[in-house]
């Protein structure tokens, strides 16, 4: 197996996550947009761990988890207290502090 | 002999892995139904899993299906369900200037793959490199990565306490 492959997979992944990030409204959508970003980094961090065999990127791939795991948590009880304020989970109508 | 065949298994997993995750995260941000979206994404976060295993990160990979499929999927399924007024496709779930997200996310792409490709060229991943074991992993968060470990525990505190703050209702 090459290195390469696996760090392309993760780029690809990265632009898709990005992709979708720039393109969704919908706020749920979005976060599920930053999941496959954090997903192609893990790719990357196991990767080197095993080009360089050190257990780092094993370590780091499990702290990645964990706070992609908070983020969702934080992220989606956002999203619900939006909904009940304004009926709708649009990102585009976030726009007080536009001044 | 035997060797080379595991390597050709290895690349032909790899690849077949690799275009279904590709697909359903292209999938992920072009469906027009958010639980379509959630049940793709589900496909590639188990590619994910997949991949690790190639990788030889097994311990990695078992908590990404814990984690992600088991947890974080029935987050998304929840937060699906409680903020969508009806089920089924929905015409308005892009951005109104999402025709710059393409040529963004396009570039990104090719510059990436070009740094990359100058980077490591044909590397390969060594055949016969140590296996890192679990307590390795173990030793090494409970040793010299202890610190963090104690801020990340912070952090989904203070994440659990958020999310609860946040989402009750009085």
């Amino acid at each position: 197996m090459l290195l390469n492959q696996f760090l392309m997979l993760g780029a690809v992944l990265f632009c898709i996550g990005v992709y979708g990030v720039i393109v969704r409204k919908n706020a749920v959508l979005v976060l599920m947009s930053i999941e496959l970003i954090l997903n192609s980094v893990n790719i990357n961090l196991l990767a080197f761990s095993l080009r360089n065999g050190s257990a780092d990127g094993h370590t780091f791939a499990l702290y990645v988890i964990a706070v992609a795991a908070a983020e969702v948590g934080v992220g989606l009880a956002m999203v619900l207290l939006m909904y009940r304020n304004r009926r709708s989970v649009g990102l585009d109508e976030l726009s007080e502090m536009k001044g | 002999m035997i060797a080379s065949e595991i390597l050709v298994a290895q690349n032909v997993g790899f690849a077949i892995i690799a275009a279904l995750m590709v697909i359903g995260a292209l999938r992920v941000v072009t469906t027009n139904n958010v639980v379509h979206a959630a049940l793709w994404l589900v496909v590639v976060l188990a590619g994910a899993a997949a991949q690790y295993i190639l990788l030889a990160a097994e311990f990695v990979a078992v908590t990404q299906v814990m984690v992600y499929i088991g947890a974080v999927m029935v987050l998304f399924l929840f937060g699906t369900m409680l903020t969508r007024a009806r089920i089924g496709a929905e015409k308005d779930l892009n951005n109104k200037n999402a025709i710059i997200g393409l040529p963004i996310a396009v570039l990104l792409l090719a510059t990436m793959l070009i740094a990359l490709n100058d980077g490591f060229k044909a590397e390969k991943l060594p055949v016969d490199a140590p296996i890192v074991t679990t307590q390795q992993v173990s030793d090494q968060i409970f040793g010299i990565y202890l610190l963090p470990f104690w801020a990340l525990s912070f952090v989904l505190l203070a994440a659990a306490i958020g999310a609860i703050v946040l989402a009750r209702r009085d």
